[in-house]
């Protein structure tokens, strides 16, 4: 019996784990300018700051976040033990093709088109990429930002763009949401970041589109550090997507992002994500948003790839009346390990979190949720919902629970409720009897599970979504 | 009824060799174990600094024994009821039926050597306490043996009492419950201290192996001085068919520690896992509990209850583990918190692992205070505020109580409860 995930990949889970992989799996010739090569030490930390001309402040932060990414031990006590084989000197911290953003769509180099393509971007979306900041290895290779949102006074620039161009708004939020301190990857971010994005809503706008920037990995072992920082101002409102799928490789590749949300008074922010890494990346990301009065932080969360995630965004309520919401999707197929949850920090009156989290474990798939929710001494009125749901797949599918919740004083409510079923034989016999095979009768039944959350996300999420999901039931069964 | 000769439970008897070597065995593992640190996943927000407990040494004094015995009051009908005092056996009464050994461990050890070494402290600790165990292990000079043979049925409670007496004694309570094939055995242990004011720790144990079929009920009532602190470390094994109740009510100590783990190693088993604490002042509760599947087709069930007063602060950290091949598993677990103050503090952990198909389970933890309308629909009825919060935290813990399904054994409990409750709206709640 064993109490920890092997951490090694066998045949088997690497025959399972080539499967499925039709909409990622592509790359392209590199062709790269900048080259920070393998390994990290102060020198990487250099180079990147001289290529990307970084500010005496900047450099000095990222120099500082270095020896707090080398003096913090892995958190192997309480995670996968799968962190240890991830080999920090074989990785690749910094890579540009080190040309200018682009302003045009005409301007986009004709392999990056083809990205999009096969990213499944309609036609005429295309044409209304307002808005889209795509990196193609941590640098925005196409950057067109919608004229309307610029006369509107919003800035959704590339966070190096954010640091030289708008440190005013930039610099005294950076690093205030998650601490460099705050874990040994949020160190590992702080000292090596690029690309990600800026975003700053002023006063009372409230953009109707959505914001997005698709992310992609497309160098071998090379671990992308984005760093995004949203501010939404007094009363404004958004919705940012950020959806990833990345070519397969077969050397460990290593994704590291910090992303800090700040929700000023009566500000709102939703932050949608769709992970879709290939199965061989690492995943171990912070987010963490604040809201101040009235404000709502909502993390819409899907998790369909990677090897490993490691992922809790928070939420930390720090004025009257703030509202946190954590809504999470996650697949975890043979090879897989998703290792999600929530955190949501009371630190006001009246302020209310809502935890969702589904999770469906495939083959040998384990799926984690890890929650934690923390209502402190002297507030009142704090309410906190999680609700926990796991399906289990196959029988050699896994699941684990693990909730952490402190309530302190007696004015609050707190209520967890986890459950762990599996798809009811009755239920496929009632679908197959009625035509489907196994596997659409399953995958129809998933989607079902799922369904509720799914309808959170935009409407081509949902879709797109979906896709994936069946796309990931192939061969589940039977 | 006719009494055991005292004697009988000198800790001066031989020792056999084996148990010798264990208790060596053990000196060794609690001298080299490292004590737990902050951090430490096993202690999560727990209080640390509780558990320097240098300045504990044992007592060889009986204490007021007489006085102790004349206090030790319970069930109307019992099958046995045993006194110890810091650990010696000052008064033992039995009529149990033929077959049934129910004696102090230190006489087991000589009469029944092989069975005993058998069943003593079999698993491994895997709590946190492993250390406190082996310290426990190294340590103890007596407990209790209890072993039903197969198809015998104890009518009534086999009743224990602990007393801990003296300035910060400290007493190592052993007690090992064995249940042949369908056997049925009820145990009750009280925990209490001789004086309100002196200081003392209890380390104590209880290991239950309820054979195929079996019916094992165990009831722990801990109601020590609030100065006073508690390791209790809990094994039940639950057999094909075997169905066993472990039962804690907490009232009493300074700060407690309860490490509570079920295995259910046979098809048709079942477990339940049940827990009343009301802490008030400063206390500090701190429970643990595994619920292990090892078996395909058992059943556990887990609910612990807190009410909690003034200052009092709460740990509950609940694991259900389903090994791999434990299919068709049914396994719950709540955790209630009723806050009862604005500064009392209610931490829940309640964690699942799965490693099966075909498993029903699930968790909840909920923490709330009692709502102003149901004061109000009381109030309305006459029922001063505080009479009627007292009658609905009363409500909440004895739900729980009875799932005991046993009269005399609820009353018992519930007598307890209430002293608990007269003494938070005497003593400054």
């Amino acid at each position: 019996m064993s109490y920890q995930a092997s951490a090694t990949l066998d045949a088997e889970t690497h025959d399972a784990i080539t499967i499925d992989r039709s909409k990622g799996d592509f790359t392209f010739p590199e062709r790269n300018k900048f080259d920070a090569g393998r390994g990290l030490s102060a020198a990487t930390v250099d180079y990147i700051c001289d290529v990307k001309n970084d500010p005496p402040w900047l450099r000095e932060f990222r120099h500082k976040a270095l020896q707090v990414f080398l003096a913090k031990p892995m958190p192997t006590h309480w995670a996968s033990k799968d962190l240890d084989n991830i080999n920090f000197d074989e990785i690749r911290y910094y890579l540009s093709d080190g040309e200018k953003p682009k302003r045009s769509w005409d301007d986009v180099p004709d392999d990056i088109k083809r990205t999009f393509d096969r990213l499944g971007i309609p036609q005429q979306e295309r044409a209304f990429l307002a808005g889209v900041e795509a990196q193609y290895d941590s640098e925005a290779a196409y950057s067109n930002v919608k004229e309307e949102l610029t006369k509107q006074g919003v800035i959704f620039v590339n966070s190096t763009e954010g640091l030289h161009q708008h440190e005013e708004v930039f610099r005294p939020w950076f690093g205030k949401v998650i601490p460099t301190s705050d874990n040994k990857f949020s160190a590992l971010n702080s000292a090596v970041f690029s690309g990600g994005s800026f975003i700053y809503i002023p006063k009372g706008v409230k953009l109707k589109q959505p914001l997005q920037a698709y992310f992609r990995i497309n160098s071998e072992n090379f671990g992308q550090f984005e760093r995004t920082l949203i501010i939404a101002d007094e009363g404004s409102e958004l919705m940012y997507m950020e959806g990833c799928t990345a070519p397969k490789f077969e050397t460990t590749t290593l994704h590291s992002a910090v992303v800090e949300l700040v929700a000023l008074k009566g500000a709102k922010i939703q932050y949608v994500t769709v992970q879709n890494w290939s199965s061989n990346v690492f995943n171990l990301v912070t987010k963490r948003g604040l809201a101040m009065e009235d404000a709502e932080v909502r993390w819409i969360d899907c998790n369909i790839g990677s090897r490993l995630t490691i992922k809790y965004p928070g939420v930390i309520m720090k004025g009257r009346r703030a509202r946190g919401e954590v809504i999470s999707i996650a697949l975890a197929n043979t090879g897989q390990h998703q290792d999600t949850g929530a955190k949501m920090i009371h630190a006001a009156d009246e302020t209310t979190s809502n935890i969702v989290s589904k999770s469906i474990s495939v083959g040998k798939g384990r799926a984690t949720y890890r929650g934690q929710v923390h209502i402190p001494k002297h507030l009142k009125g704090c309410k906190n919902n999680t609700e926990c749901d796991a399906l289990l797949i196959n029988a050699n599918s896994r699941t684990d629970t693990y909730p952490a919740i402190t309530v302190k004083g007696n004015r609050h409510s707190t209520q967890h409720e986890a459950s762990v079923s599996q798809v009811s034989e009755d239920m496929l016999f009632y679908l197959m009897q009625r035509g489907l095979n196994q596997g659409q009768a399953m995958s129809l039944a998933v989607n079902g599970f799922i369904n509720d959350l799914v309808r959170e996300f935009p409407m081509e999420y949902s879709v797109e979504l979906k896709r994936l999901i069946d796309l990931e039931m192939e061969g589940s069964v039977g | 009824m006719h009494t055991i000769p005292l004697a009988a439970s000198s800790a001066a008897l031989p020792c056999p060799a084996w148990f010798t070597a264990r208790q060596q065995a053990a000196w060794t593992r609690y001298l080299a174990a490292p004590a737990p640190k902050r951090g430490d996943e096993a202690w999560r927000f727990s209080n640390i600094k509780q558990l320097d407990f240098s300045s504990f040494a044992k007592s060889t004094e009986a204490g007021p024994a007489a006085d102790l015995i004349a206090r030790s009051s319970g069930l109307e009908a019992t099958a046995a009821k045993l006194i110890f005092v810091n650990e010696t056996l000052v008064s033992a009464q039995s009529s149990l039926p033929a077959g049934v050994i129910c004696l102090p461990l230190a006489e087991a050890l000589v009469s029944h050597s092989a069975l005993v070494e058998a069943h003593f402290m079999k698993q491994e600790t895997r709590l946190g306490s492993a250390k406190y165990a082996a310290w426990h292990e190294a340590s103890l000079t007596n407990g209790m043996f209890i072993h039903v043979p197969d198809d015998v049925e104890v009518a009534h409670p086999i009743e224990i009492h602990h007393w801990l007496a003296g300035d910060n004694t400290v007493i190592f309570p052993h007690t090992l419950v064995v249940t042949g094939s369908h056997a049925k055995v009820r145990v009750v242990e009280m925990f209490r201290s001789a004086d309100e004011l002196q200081p003392g720790l209890a380390i104590a144990v209880n290991d239950l192996s309820a054979g195929p079929g079996s019916k094992l009920d165990y009831v722990a009532i801990q109601a020590f001085n609030e100065v006073s602190r508690i390791i209790q470390i809990n094994e039940t094994a639950a057999a094909r068919d075997a169905a066993t109740t472990g039962f804690i009510l907490n009232t009493g100590a300074a700060w407690v520690r309860n490490e509570s783990l079920s295995r259910l190693e046979g098809a048709g088993a079942r477990s339940d896992m049940l827990a009343v604490s009301i802490p008030a002042r400063a206390q500090e509760y701190d429970q643990r509990t595994f619920q292990h599947h090892v078996s395909a087709g058992a059943f556990s069930d887990l609910l612990y209850k807190n009410s909690l007063y003034d200052y009092a602060t709460t740990i509950f950290s609940g694991l259900i583990f389903v090994d791999e091949g434990a299919h068709h598993t049914d396994a719950y677990q709540t955790c209630r918190n009723l806050l009862m103050s604005d500064t009392c503090e209610a931490n829940s952990m309640p964690g699942l692992e799965i490693n099966a198909d075909q498993v029903k389970c699930s968790h909840g933890s909920t923490s709330s205070q009692i709502s102003e309308e149901e004061i109000f629909y009381l109030r309305a009825r006459g029922i001063d505020p505080i009479a009627a919060r007292q009658l609905i935290a009363r409500g909440f813990s004895v739900e729980v109580v009875e799932r005991l399904g046993n009269p005399a054994l609820e009353a018992l409990v519930i007598r307890f409860i209430d002293d608990k409750f007269a003494h938070i709206a005497s003593g400054g709640a």
